[in-house]
């Protein structure tokens, strides 16, 4: 589990450990504190990968294993660092019953890589999202916070270029 | 004093057409033309009809604009704002008529709808309590504080007859009473509101529409069980939400409202946020109270309940958001009233979430009993391009689809569950003979093998084996003897399984099964899809009498499968087709088909 062998050093700055010092501390001792501990500290990071979890798994005086534990039961949770842009097609009801299993596919082969890759210049990650409720404009993707509504195959192409495909 | 007000949609379905732009736009418009005085913009919650945003409407008038864009907004403030000429072009089509404009209540969408957990969303600006306490806001926990026993706070919610709209529907007074009784230093309020039913947002609209409702029956149901700390657990995949919810909570706690000696009567109640990762499984209430508690949100056997232990040990009451908004009516305007709306065991209303192949995709508030009919037909205007309706799926994951014959059955919990599917949450999607109801089941259960906790081996096995088997009859596989297996597992697991999750899993391929067994045969037996979904099922040809040989299919072609020459009719090879469709996009000629 080593972030090692994900092909990617971790490296961090300063400013990214003393802010996720300040974020166990302010959390310290309070009941359940590892969830939204875990969710600052992939808001600082990027993603969470051991190095991260051991400080916190430390700071909080809990088990490495349980805190592993926690990571890897929730989707919103990476043990690897996401793209520049990430990519999420909503594969829920409304968007699946109005063809979003076409956009993905078709994501999928542009970008060459599968859900939950990350291109291998790091600027696109692509994950598939389970409803973000946006559900009058389905089929739906996001890319980063920007959201694009009733999508056919065919804008994908102009919706990439925008990032520089 | 305002002469007008421009309340524009800041629901997460308008915000994501950018409606934030459309209030920008406006102020700097309303400034320039020096109304800055008279119009005062007001950014609200949801209105319902999600499939026309942006939204916006303009009061006095009530004119209601739909699909507005940023370059639209200078001629509204310059004709409507200024001369008061209403711009007749961008008005919902349904409300203009030959001479005059009608209300919006006249419209189909909204004539037959009825607001109680939705009557603020739309209206109020869900970011400023005043508008709330304007609204009768937080006079349900007044009149509780000052004038009501805890004991006449559950006997009223037990009068009333409201039940769980989370979606196993459990009478909500008698949990209250359970929690009441259990004597314990510290006793818990949690509000559900990991939303996780794909294409369901209910719980949404009324977090981003109306928060400080929810936060006012939770002090309503602290005070009714004897606890004096809240929880609300949301899902991080609604951020408008959890910040309109910290917003309120912060304006609650200096308004007196949250905190210590509400009402100067003594009575201590603070709420927290707590956010989702991301786990379906924790919108099952021992799950949730887990992944609270900073666990993987496993779920726990039942009982102990959680009125007896539930977070960190202590009686603890959990009800979902939409349960909560109905909570302050009841205590305002008493226990009769909301019974009076619905069926015999099931009052009140219920919010859907209408989605999927039908017109006015949005949010919708009816009594209990309205049929399925008049949801899909009247209010959401029926299915779009000339389609036959095949199935309306309720329940999500849970749930089930219900056929055509059905469609006149009153919606409440126990005639939904009759029929195969349940009410879960409120999320409804309309299918069409598009939809193939086997590649349905599929989706679903590939859903629920994905969100399948793994801690019971009923649903963590039974689920993957369902899927496996779903997947061979799609792929043409399939025997007449797996379907009979299947149902057979399904039984099994719904029999074993540890929580709702995992009980209920297995529900869409029953209710696909019972009502759509033809073309579940049609897959095995005849080796086609009728709806024309299942890749594997299909083959693309190209009809010769209309190729003009052109080649761009050839060239358009991924894997080279197109073969012919110039000015000559071409050819499919079928071994080496993947039925991608690309070819059929690209033909000029409408030469290609799959069947």
């Amino acid at each position: 589990m080593s972030s090692k062998k994900a092909g990617v050093l971790f490296q961090d700055t300063p400013e990214q450990k003393q802010k996720l010092e300040e974020i166990i501390a302010s959390h310290k001792g309070q009941p359940g504190a590892l969830m939204p501990v875990l969710q600052q500290a992939q808001d600082v990071y990027g993603y969470l990968p051991y190095e991260v979890q051991a400080t916190i798994a430390e700071g909080l005086d809990i088990p490495l294993e349980e805190v592993y534990g926690v990571v890897t039961f929730y989707a919103q949770f990476s043990l690897y660092p996401k793209g520049q842009y990430k990519i999420s097609v909503c594969l829920g009801t409304a968007c699946y019953v109005k063809g979003s299993g076409d956009i993905y596919d078709k994501l999928q082969q542009k970008l060459g890589i599968k859900g939950g890759e990350c291109t291998p210049d790091g600027k696109f990650s692509l994950d598939a999202c389970r409803c973000i409720g946006a559900c009058g404009l389905a089929p739906v993707m996001t890319v980063n916070d920007e959201v694009y509504g009733k999508l056919l195959p065919d804008d994908i192409d102009d919706i990439l270029a925008k990032y520089g495909v | 004093m305002y002469r007008s007000h421009v309340l524009v949609c800041g629901g997460t379905g308008c915000s994501s057409s950018n409606s934030q732009q459309i209030i920008d736009a406006l102020e700097t418009e309303i400034a320039a033309a020096g109304l800055a005085d008279e119009v005062k913009v007001v950014k609200t919650g949801c209105f319902g009809l999600c499939a026309l945003g942006p939204i916006m409407i303009v009061y006095p008038e009530g004119s209601f604009y739909s699909e507005v864009k940023p370059s639209d907004v200078p001629e509204i403030v310059q004709e409507h704002l200024l001369k008061g000429r209403i711009v007749k072009r961008l008005l919902y089509k349904e409300t203009v008529q030959e001479n005059n404009v009608k209300s919006l209540n006249e419209t189909n969408f909204y004539a037959k709808q009825h607001r109680v957990a939705l009557r603020n969303c739309g209206v109020i600006n869900p970011e400023n309590i005043e508008e709330y306490i304007a609204v009768d806001g937080y006079q349900a926990l007044g009149k509780v504080l000052t004038e009501m026993t805890p004991q006449q706070v559950i006997d009223t919610i037990l009068a009333s007859g409201l039940r769980g709209r989370g979606g196993a529907g459990f009478p909500t007074g008698r949990k209250w009473s359970f929690a009441a009784a259990n004597q314990a230093d510290q006793k818990y309020v949690c509000c559900n509101a990991d939303e996780g039913d794909p294409g369901a947002f209910m719980d949404r609209s009324v977090l981003e529409g109306d928060p400080h409702v929810v936060l006012e029956a939770m002090a309503i149901a602290g005070y009714a069980i004897g606890a004096s700390q809240g929880y609300i657990y949301v899902r991080a995949e609604y951020p408008i939400a959890v910040h309109r919810l910290q917003i309120a909570i912060k304006q609650a706690r200096e308004y007196g409202l949250l905190g210590k000696d509400i009402f100067g009567t003594g009575f201590n109640f603070d709420i927290d946020l707590r956010l989702g990762a991301g786990a379906f499984v924790c919108g099952e209430e021992t799950a949730l109270m887990t992944s609270i508690e900073g666990h993987r949100g496993e779920p726990r056997p039942r009982p102990p309940f959680p009125a007896v232990k539930g977070l960190f040990q202590k009686p603890t009451i959990l009800n979902n958001v939409e349960t909560y908004a109905n909570v302050p009516q009841i205590i305002l305007k008493g226990a009769d009233w909301f019974a009076s709306m619905g069926t015999e065991k099931s009052k009140g209303t219920k919010v859907f979430a209408l989605g999927g192949k039908i017109k006015n995709t949005g949010l919708v508030e009816v009594p209990m009993g309205t049929t399925l009919r008049e949801i899909v037909e009247e209010i959401g205007g029926g299915i779009p391009n000339g389609k036959k309706f095949k199935a309306a799926q309720t329940g999500g994951p849970s749930g089930g689809c219900i056929p055509a014959e059905h469609l006149d059955v009153p919606i409440d919990y126990d005639n939904l569950i009759a029929i195969g599917s349940m009410m879960g949450s409120g999320g409804l999607i309309v299918m069409d003979e598009d939809t193939c109801m086997v590649d349905i089941a599929k989706f679903f259960l590939e859903f629920t093998v994905d969100e399948s906790c793994g801690k019971c081996t009923p649903c963590r096995i039974g689920t993957k084996r369902l899927y496996e088997m779903l997947d061979k009859i799609t792929r043409g596989e399939g025997t007449l003897e797996d379907l009979d297996k299947m149902e057979e597992l399904c039984y099994y697991i719904k029999n074993n399984a540890l929580c709702g999750l995992g009980q209920t899993a297995p529900n869409p391929v029953l209710s696909t099964l019972r009502y759509f067994r033809d073309e579940y045969v049609a897959h095995v037996v005849d080796k086609k899809c009728p709806a024309g979904v299942c890749k594997h099922l299909m083959q693309v040809t190209i009809l010769t009498d209309k190729c003009k040989g052109c080649t761009l299919c050839a060239r358009t072609c991924p894997v080279g499968a197109i073969e012919g020459s110039v000015k000559v009719p071409h050819v499919v090879n079928q071994a080496k087709c993947i039925k991608c469709g690309a070819c059929i996009e690209k033909c000029k000629f409408g030469a290609i088909v799959k069947k």
